[in-house]
């Protein structure tokens, strides 16, 4: 565990972050504050970009991009999605009276961030 | 527009010391109890929900202010991670270990709503 990769992790998650942050205004501009579809974006968009980067770097072990595999996947896609902003807009949803919208926001989350997982890793695979 | 941006570096700062913690958390648990299961993820996800929710009873509902966007946006939202726990998951599924995986969800979503709502309740002073 080198230096060099704590390095490029935060410059990811930075980056990442910053992203989420810009990802999550626009939607808030967009679709309003009802229902948290910046972070349901960023989450399942991350998720595809892991699964995408995870099959592609263990298909070409020696291949550039599994030498940037920290800054990719711990660095961005970490600092993209995010779990704690998922669960404090769970509670604030329950919090308001909208118990139902907040099981909804569960329950359509789970299965599209493992799908998106899994497509990305299909689509990686899939190619030549 | 300069205040924009201003929030923007905020944020990525906090992302970059958060994705660093998350990758020094994850490094310490892989070493600690081994790579069988994704313990690392699991505590970032639980802990980052119990700062958010504590954070959220303590300061009310998230704004754009400074300590908002660093803490919340910036460092917890790159301290947690949706995009690891995705791929994790279908990797344990894709292993044959269905069970593993499932456990992996149901300590995620029940972990991270007991963490948060325990967080706001101390925060508020509900508890003690």
């Amino acid at each position: 565990m080198s230096w060099q990769a704590y390095l490029a992790v935060g410059i990811g998650s930075g980056i990442g972050s910053a992203l989420r942050y810009g990802v999550s205004l626009v939607s808030l501009a967009a679709f309003g504050g009802y229902f948290p579809w910046g972070t349901l974006l960023v989450n399942v968009l991350g998720s595809g970009v892991i699964g995408w980067v995870a099959a592609t770097a263990s298909r070409f072990p020696n291949a550039k991009l599994a030498h940037w595999q920290p800054l990719l996947v711990a660095g961005f896609c970490g600092g993209f999605t995010t779990f704690s902003l998922f669960s404090l807009e769970t509670l604030h949803l329950i919090q308001q009276g909208l118990s139902g919208l907040a099981l909804l926001y569960i329950f359509v989350s789970l299965p599209l961030w493992l799908l998106a997982a899994w497509l990305g890793e299909r689509i990686a695979l899939s190619r030549l | 527009m300069g205040h924009g941006i201003a929030s923007m570096l905020l944020v990525a700062l906090g992302g970059a010391l958060g994705g660093m913690s998350r990758y020094a958390v994850s490094n310490l648990m892989a070493h600690l109890l081994g790579k069988t299961f994704p313990w690392g993820t699991l505590l970032v996800n639980a802990s980052g929900a119990f700062i958010a929710g504590g954070l959220l009873g303590y300061y009310g509902v998230p704004t754009t202010q400074p300590l908002w966007l660093f803490a919340i946006a910036g460092l917890l939202g790159g301290y947690t991670t949706v995009s690891s726990f995705s791929l994790q998951t279908i990797e344990l599924w894709q292993s044959g270990q269905a069970l593993r995986a499932a456990l992996n969800i149901a300590a995620t979503l029940l972990l991270g709503m007991v963490m948060v709502t325990l967080g706001w309740l101390l925060a508020m002073g509900l508890l003690l």
